[in-house]
């Protein structure tokens, strides 16, 4: 219980019974507030710290040297004494909201920051690519063949079975809608169709992205939390050369491999659904597969994920690279590069489908 | 900044300034520091002498490692000059900048070995950049300066499976690979046990003394300070300059202001710490 009471100019709380709380304070900082206050205890049961916190707050507005402690327990007179220490911070004053137009013309400026900041990366792979054409890029051959392995031989396993359900779903839906018509032959044509033409290169983009992309992001942005990258910088070695080189060129190289595996695993998903649950011959199945097999869809869907390898390895390693310097970052680096690598992929799928319409492929 | 006094390393006479100009290896001239464009430092102007141990010395987040920092090149001078053998840091053709970086080595907080080398890889970098030697010379070199810093026979070893002490060190030969006449070390006691503190400061006086390095130390642990210094600067957050230079046991006996005397004393009471 809180009693307060006023004398000569001074405010006397009298604290009693059971502090704690939901002790009721009767009293408010403006009521304090550059007062003279004095603490008095008188027969105080217990006391806890979530009390002296109630006080503390009530409190802030008295200068430390203006309160005097009368018979109150001593560890919350000390309690008290420590908390006073630390100098009174007024209250920030909250910045007032900014006009709407002023609001959308900082969100413009900071877009063309970043626009500018990718361009000046994307600027600095390709110099730094035109470096490796005349052999005068640094990277160590063993972090390529390293990261080659990373995200080929070690992603095959999770291409394939992707590629293979998806193939298998492929095959389900359109087998459902064409036998309606006794067409279920052509799911073989739709599953080779879909599967070369862009299924098997987007379902591969969309696993790099998770896998490859977030790894880089991660990896180069605990580089950048550890000083690695700064320890690059001083040491005069250009971090494109160094970091992202090596992983643009392993993804280069993997996702065509990769593609050629999911389209050949997504046509054999196709063929599991239709011999063994709509009755389709195999011969026949393979007859409508190589019907429709066409070398311009395949080269189409290879085209796309090389598109796919370079979006993901330059999203991984600009994220890794801007990344800040602590673990947070890391992880918003990790997921930027994911959300990023697939936004772009699939921008850049409807891109290329417009184009690849006109040219009449 | 003016009446910063510049004392001798044995404390009896003070340096000549146009002496200490002349043989000095960086001299920085009205320097403003910061990032994203707020000041955090401004006109900083000190000189280190070749062949010196230079402390740059101040509180919790008055701006030292963005001193270090942009001594290192890492981040942009506002404003001033940083002359490093002679040559305009700031202003250099990215071939003058290369040719300092060559010259300059850098400890981290943190080591900042690569992760994915191995101790020997991380050391044989700056060689295999920079030099022509053989896979065989450079071996026989990385050998040489693991051996330097106490790390003989861990040459295969990655950084995670070594103790903060030890990577501290691999990180010290690597920046050592090059013989750089500059070694910039950011706060290398941080994180190690007060024995493994010792031994790194015992390394940095053996390295100064034995291959006349220039090293140049951001610290703010006071046992480091007054066993390896001959110079420092006092960086004081509050007028956001230079408060004081000299040798910080001068500093110590002649304390030039209230904020030094409470550093070197780790905030004894005051009875002549003002001038």
């Amino acid at each position: 219980m809180i009693e307060v009471q006023t004398k000569d100019h001074h405010l006397i709380c009298i604290l009693e019974g059971v502090l704690d709380a939901t002790t009721p304070l009767e009293v408010s900082v403006d009521q304090l507030r550059n007062k003279k206050v004095q603490l008095v205890g008188r027969n105080i049961e217990s006391w806890n710290t979530d009390f002296v916190v109630t006080l503390f707050n009530v409190l802030q507005g008295v200068p430390k040297e203006h309160i005097t402690y009368s018979q109150i327990p001593q560890g919350m007179e000390q309690l008290l004494r420590l908390a006073f220490q630390s100098p009174y911070k007024e209250q920030e004053v909250t910045q007032p909201k900014l006009p709407f137009l002023e609001r959308v013309g900082d969100a413009g400026l900071c877009f063309c920051r970043c626009v500018k900041k990718g361009c000046l990366f994307i600027h600095a792979c390709l110099v730094s690519w035109g470096r490796q054409l005349v052999g005068k890029a640094v990277y160590r051959r063993k972090d390529f063949w390293m990261v080659l392995a990373d995200c080929g031989p070690k992603s095959i396993l999770i291409v394939s079975l992707i590629s293979f359900m998806v193939g298998l779903i492929l095959a389900f839906v359109g087998a459902l809608q064409l036998k309606t018509f006794g067409a279920q032959i052509y799911v073989a044509s739709l599953v080779t169709i879909g599967m070369t033409r862009i299924m098997g290169a987007i379902m591969t983009g969309v696993i790099m992205a998770g896998r490859t992309g977030a790894s880089y992001a991660a990896t180069i942005g605990t580089m950048q939390v550890n000083e690695e990258l700064d320890a690059l910088q001083t040491m005069g070695i250009s971090r494109t050369d160094f970091l992202v080189l090596p992983r643009m060129n392993a993804l280069l190289l993997s996702m065509p491999i990769l593609i050629l595996l999911a389209d050949f695993l997504g046509i054999l998903g196709g063929c599991f659904v239709c011999v063994l649950f709509w009755e389709v011959p195999l011969s026949e199945y393979i007859r409508y597969t190589i019907n429709s097999f066409h070398i311009t869809h395949f080269l189409v869907g290879v085209f796309h994920g090389v598109v796919f390898g370079l979006i993901i390895a330059l999203c991984g390693c600009y994220f890794g690279v801007h990344c800040g310097r602590n673990a947070d970052s890391v992880g918003a680096a990790t997921t930027n590069a994911v959300v990023y690598s697939i936004v772009w992929m699939i921008v850049m799928t409807g891109i290329l489908t417009v184009i690849c319409s006109w040219i009449g492929i | 900044m003016d009446d910063c006094d510049d004392r001798h390393t044995d404390g009896h006479l003070l340096l000549d300034r146009d002496m200490m100009k002349q043989n000095a290896i960086i001299r920085v001239e009205n320097l403003n520091i910061g990032y994203d464009g707020k000041v955090i430092m401004k006109n900083l102007s000190f000189d280190i002498p070749k062949g010196d141990i230079f402390i740059i010395m101040g509180g919790s987040g008055c701006g030292k490692s963005t001193l270090l920092r942009t001594l290192t090149g890492l981040i942009p001078a506002q404003a001033g000059r940083i002359l490093i053998r002679d040559t305009d840091f700031i202003n250099a053709c990215s071939k003058d900048k290369l040719d300092i970086m060559k010259h300059s080595g850098i400890l981290y907080q943190s080591g900042a070995l690569f992760s994915s080398m191995t101790l020997a890889e991380n050391v044989a970098l700056p060689l295999q950049q920079y030099t022509s030697y053989s896979r065989d010379r450079i071996s026989q070199i990385v050998s040489f300066k693991l051996a330097l810093v106490g790390l003989c026979g861990y040459e295969d070893y990655y950084p995670s499976e070594i103790s903060g002490g030890m990577r501290k060190r691999a990180g010290l030969a690597r920046a050592l690979a090059l013989d750089p006449e500059i070694v910039y070390f950011d706060e290398p006691s941080a994180g190690l046990d007060p024995v493994s503190s010792k031994n790194l400061d015992d390394l940095i006086l053996e390295i100064n003394k034995t291959l006349g390095t220039t090293i140049i130390v951001v610290t703010h642990e006071l046992a480091s300070i007054f066993t390896i210094a001959k110079n420092s600067i006092f960086l004081d957050k509050t007028i956001r300059t230079i408060s004081a230079k000299g040798n910080p046991r001068e500093l110590l006996k002649n304390p030039p202001n209230q904020q030094v005397y409470e550093f070197l004393t780790r905030g004894e009471p005051n009875e002549k710490g003002t001038k």
